[in-house]
């Protein structure tokens, strides 16, 4: 178990800052020294990624970014104006500008060595995963003014560069070379993508069962053309809405009852969340988000809104819960920084850990909310794939007893997860905000659900006894894989991280990494890639303030492939043992 | 609590006024052939109804296409998994042998320059995403569709500047109107990032000319801008002068070479040509490999379902049926065309000349009590209260003249078109009659007040419940 580091998570910000401050100062270096305003778009040059390079490192995560990137450029400007003014007497113009010019260039030599000379500590990991963080704020963008090519959006020219977290990379690695036990048995074992494969042969008996022939044959009024091709309410059909409120209802354990008329559909819970952050912030925002979560967020949230995400660190020693006073702490950190707070975004159950928010908790959050006057986003998407003993609360729980602040609450839900559909791209924003409802809907115009889609998902969530069937064996299976995964870690003196819910365990392997941080995590994790062969997800891609923990999913596997992937892992730990 | 977003807030205006009222009315009476006979007739929405029995036979004859099967085997798995934002193979690939062929294959497009997109809704702001800042400004011809303002505009916070176009030369685009439109922006202190145009245009219903495709090409060389050719009813050209694509325009002249090649970006969709707007099926095709990349990565918020795709790719890669469908449509929607057209000719009222399109742009001014839009309005009211019919007001497309409508034949039977056609001769007639009553009615010093109206209030006219263009 890794012990609790003694750095308190206040100082995370607050390194932040420093290390932002230097990338301005960086920034302003290098504005200054191509004379060109606006040259000519590299169109036949080769890569015309590389033009952006540059520009999109120096982006930060600060919304207060733009008066501080104003800042240096003032101090900038102080130091210069006056050195002009010495030289002038002697020199003239040309020493004027070169002396300053080389002050500021050298000072930026040694910024850099400075800064690769520096042992990253994890705190900074955020600041180095450059594919999920690149949103930046969008004013920081226009203040700097040339952006290399006229033509692209500054928004296009941060989202265009390449992935180079190592998220992203490991996926493209299986993609190349994925492991199949008869063609490849050598290739990448998939761990780091979110997929539950476990049951999709029940979802394929029910349809050779029920979609016999062809789809416009089925029967009722609305499965002839007009009922598929013709234009339908862009936040979905009121049918899916009924399946879909009695199939969360169900889901949720009933407990709850979902209304169907608060329910808006989209396409995939990505656009439920960018839906959701365009409706509760403008841009320069903040949600806070507590710690590690779901690499994702940062797309959906921050990319094209200008909104930022605030990590809230949780703990190993804690069991990664969430505290209220972390919470506070940050909101209160992120006022003082001048930034407007508007929410709270959790995952419960939680993505990657797999832990549960109790009940407990989920009213504190909710006072939490109430005191502070924020919304609450509560991405429920894994509340059906629970496989432990302890119980799920949905925030609507929480609500139904307590109605004074239904409407700063919203549920994400969707399918991809607990029923093993991503490809259909069916999401759900459950709000009880009317006024978030009708905007969510108008903003769904850019996001529908493709109908034939609907159609057939309608009448697979109305079949009740196969759903509850369904959920009931998932939820076995994904115990029993969760049991040989953790079982066969433990095998291997590995922990994980306690878990009842998700496709994941999130694994402690920090004995193995060394150096203690992000760096010797994402050795580790290149050893997993190319060495074990299997592609697992880091911590720091989660924003994990601890180094050496790895999100496994093991829903993509089937039983028998679990003592290959453990041999796998015995390997890879037996060196790192040995060289330790 | 109510912390809104400032784009969330904002879009509420316009519930009081009489628009919203008479769009309510249509939903509270919509006409129906058995059960609602006296009910409005919806004429506002460009739908695509008329080939829906070759959609439905070739359906019928290929179950595996919407079973998850190919070949008989089941490819459930594959399709219930895929979520890549680089689309289906099969499907893209499909897709611009499609469009080439609407195109008469005089144009060949590339798979890799495609993205694919939630209906060309998605495709148009994600554009906007892709190509402009906050505060910066893209040029439209006017009249333009309503949809405009809240696609281009809300989340992407771009602003539009009008290229004022009028019936004097049958609102074509011109060299000038382009200048003033540049100009116009200049002076509001917006950077202009672009052009975008209709081809064919909505509402208009024409193909735009060689000539304006060429004066467009050069002027956004010289200005250094990008030009979007949104050309969704490129399938509808029922008529001669044919349809001519930008890209054609493209590989005609010195442009091969030329970086202005990088700056043309074509938007297009199912949801007119092949009549599948409940697909929600879009496309952006450009030669930028970074806008292609960011697209790319922003289609992830308006994704097709993996069975839509793999339904389609099998559709369009069925080459009889999308040559016979191609034809048999464009075939269609001339002779109900033909039809308004005639009935309206024998109500008095004429309309803008059109090639394409599955509406006509119907000239009204004559009907109206004064050259005002508020005269406009009072006729629009009349037309939908109690003539029963939902048409568009030009308004609503920011047409600078009083007078103008939009009116959709496609996505009617027959018989109800005939009912429409019936209704607006019987209005005509009553009109002409009370004329004689009070022409001094007519000069009435009515200012335009237009502007007195939100711009949401106009958008609402049009159909707004959803994604209709």
């Amino acid at each position: 178990m890794a012990q609790c580091q003694t750095e308190s998570h206040l100082a995370a910000p607050a390194k932040q800052n420093n290390l932002k401050l230097h990338e301005h100062t960086n920034k302003i270096t290098t504005a200054y020294f191509p004379t060109t305003k606006n040259p000519p778009p590299p169109h036949t040059s080769g890569n015309p990624i590389s033009a952006f390079d540059s520009p999109t490192t120096h982006m930060t995560r600060n919304p207060d970014s733009e008066p501080e990137a104003r800042k240096p450029t003032r101090t900038g400007m102080r130091l210069i104006v006056p050195l002009q003014g010495i030289v002038q007497g002697r020199g003239g113009l040309l020493l004027g500008s070169l002396i300053p010019c080389a002050l500021v260039y050298f000072f930026q030599v040694y910024l850099k060595r400075h800064r690769s000379s520096n042992p990253q500590s994890p705190s900074t990991s955020a600041e180095n995963l450059p594919e999920l963080h690149r949103s930046s704020s969008r004013a920081n963008l226009l203040t700097r003014g040339s952006i290399g090519r006229v033509h692209v959006s500054a928004r296009a020219s941060s989202i265009a560069k390449p992935n180079d977290s190592p998220y992203y990379i490991g996926l493209d690695r299986v993609r190349e070379d994925p492991y199949d036990e008869m063609n490849n048995p050598n290739g990448i074992i998939q761990l780091g993508l979110s997929e539950n494969r476990l049951s999709l042969d029940l979802i394929e008996e029910w349809l050779s069962r029920n979609l016999s022939g062809s789809m416009l044959a089925e029967g009722g009024d609305d499965l002839n053309i007009r009922g598929i091709a013709t234009y339908q309410p862009s936040d979905g059909l009121m049918e899916l809405k009924v399946a879909m409120a009695g199939f969360m209802t169900e889901v949720m354990g009933r407990t709850v009852s979902f209304n169907p008329s608060s329910v808006v559909l989209t396409s995939g819970a990505t656009s439920a969340l960018e839906i959701l952050s365009f409706c509760l912030a403008d841009q320069g925002n903040a949600f806070l988000v507590p710690t590690p979560y779901y690499p994702g967020f940062d797309r959906d949230m921050r990319w094209r809104t200008g909104v930022e995400l605030i990590p809230v660190h949780c703990r190993s020693c804690d069991d990664f819960t969430l505290s209220i006073k972390a919470l506070d702490q940050a909101f209160n950190q992120a006022r003082k920084r001048g930034q407007k707070v508007r929410g709270v975004l959790i995952s419960n159950p939680s993505n990657p850990v797999g832990n549960l928010l109790s009940r407990v908790m989920l009213y504190d959050l909710l006072d939490f909310a109430r005191e502070r006057n924020i919304h609450i986003i509560s991405d429920e998407i894994f509340a059906g794939s629970t496989h432990g003993n302890e119980e799920f609360v949905s925030m609507a729980e929480i609500l139904n007893s307590e109605d004074s602040d239904r409407d700063r609450v919203h549920i994400i839900y969707g399918l991809s997860k607990d029923f093993s559909l991503p490809g259909f791209r069916v999401g759900v924003i459950y709000s009880f905000n009317e006024n978030v409802l009708a905007a969510s809907r108008k903003l769904t115009r850019f996001a529908s659900v493709s109908t034939p889609t609907q159609r057939l998902v309608v009448s697979m969530l109305s079949d009740t006894q196969f759903t509850q069937e369904y959920m009931k064996t998932n939820r076995e299976r994904i115990k029993t894989m969760h049991d040989l995964f953790v079982e066969g870690l433990r095998e291997l003196g590995i922990e994980s991280a306690k878990s009842s819910a998700c496709l994941y365990c999130f694994v402690d392997m920090s004995r193995f990494i060394s150096p203690y941080n992000e760096k010797g995590e994402l050795e580790l994790w290149d050893k997993l890639l190319n060495i074990a062969k299997i592609n697992v997800t880091p911590g720091s891609a989660c924003h994990c303030i601890e180094p050496g923990w790895f999100r496994c999913c093991y829903t993509t596997l089937n039983e028998k492939e679990i003592p290959l992937v453990i041999e796998r892992i015995r390997k890879v730990v037996e060196t790192c043992k040995l060289s330790g | 609590m109510k912390l809104l977003s400032r784009k969330a807030s904002c879009n509420s205006h316009g519930q009081d006024s009489s628009y919203f009222a008479g769009w309510q009315e249509y939903e509270k009476n919509p006409y129906d052939e058995v059960k609602n006979p006296q009910g409005i007739i919806q004429m506002g929405l460009a739908e695509n109804q008329l080939s829906f029995d070759l959609l439905e036979s070739w359906l019928a004859q290929n179950p595996d296409a919407a079973g998850f099967k190919r070949n008989g085997e089941s490819i459930f798995r594959e399709l219930a998994l895929f979520q890549d934002y680089h689309g289906l193979p099969a499907f893209k690939n499909a897709l611009v042998e499609f469009m080439a062929e609407i195109r008469g294959n005089k144009v060949s497009f590339d798979s890799n320059n495609l993205v694919l997109t939630a209906g060309a809704t998605s495709a148009n702001e994600t554009l906007m995403f892709c190509l402009a800042n906050p505060g910066e400004a893209f040029l439209l011809p006017t009249p333009y569709y309503p949809g405009f303002d809240r696609d281009l505009k809300w989340r992407t916070e771009v602003e539009i500047v009008p290229i004022q176009c009028s019936s004097s030369n049958g609102f074509r685009i011109t060299e000038s109107a382009l200048e003033e439109a540049y100009q116009q922006a200049q002076n509001r202190n917006l950077k202009v990032k672009g052009v975008l145009v209709t081809n064919p245009s909505n509402p208009l219903g024409i193909s735009l000319s060689r000539h304006e495709l060429n004066l467009l090409v050069s002027f956004i060389a010289a200005k250094g801008i990008h030009l979007i050719s949104d050309e969704i009813y490129s399938g509808t050209v029922f008529n001669s002068p044919g349809f001519v694509s930008i890209m054609e325009v493209l590989m005609n002249k010195n442009y091969v070479n030329s970086p202005v090649r990088n700056r043309v970006h074509i938007v297009y969709s199912l949801s007119k040509d092949l009549g599948l707007p409940g697909f929600r099926v879009g496309a952006i095709y450009s030669n930028d490999k970074m806008v292609v990349e960011s697209a790319t990565k922003m289609s992830s918020f308006g994704l097709i379902s993996s069975q839509t795709q793999y339904l389609l790719s099998e559709m369009l890669s069925d080459k009889k049926f999308t040559k016979n469908y191609v034809s048999e449509n464009r075939k269609r929607v001339k002779q109900r065309h033909a039809m308004l057209i005639r009935g309206l000719k024998n109500a008095g009222i004429p309309c803008l000349e059109s090639n394409a399109g599955l509406f006509c742009w119907v000239d009204m001014r004559h009907l109206l009590s004064s050259k005002t839009f508020e005269a406009e309005m009072e006729l629009w009211k009349k037309i939908v209260y109690q003539v029963g019919l939902n048409i568009s007001p030009g308004s609503s497309c920011h047409c600078i003249e009083p007078g103008w409508f939009r009116m959709c034949f496609a996505n009617m039977s027959e018989q109800t078109l005939n009912l429409a056609i019936q209704r607006i001769k019987s209005f005509v007639n009553s009109i002409s009659e009370s004329n004689n009553i009070s022409p001094n009615q007519q000069y009435s010093n009515k200012s335009s007040r237009r502007k007195s109206f939100s711009k949401w209030v106009f958008r609402l006219s049009f159909h707004d419940r959803e994604t209709e263009r």
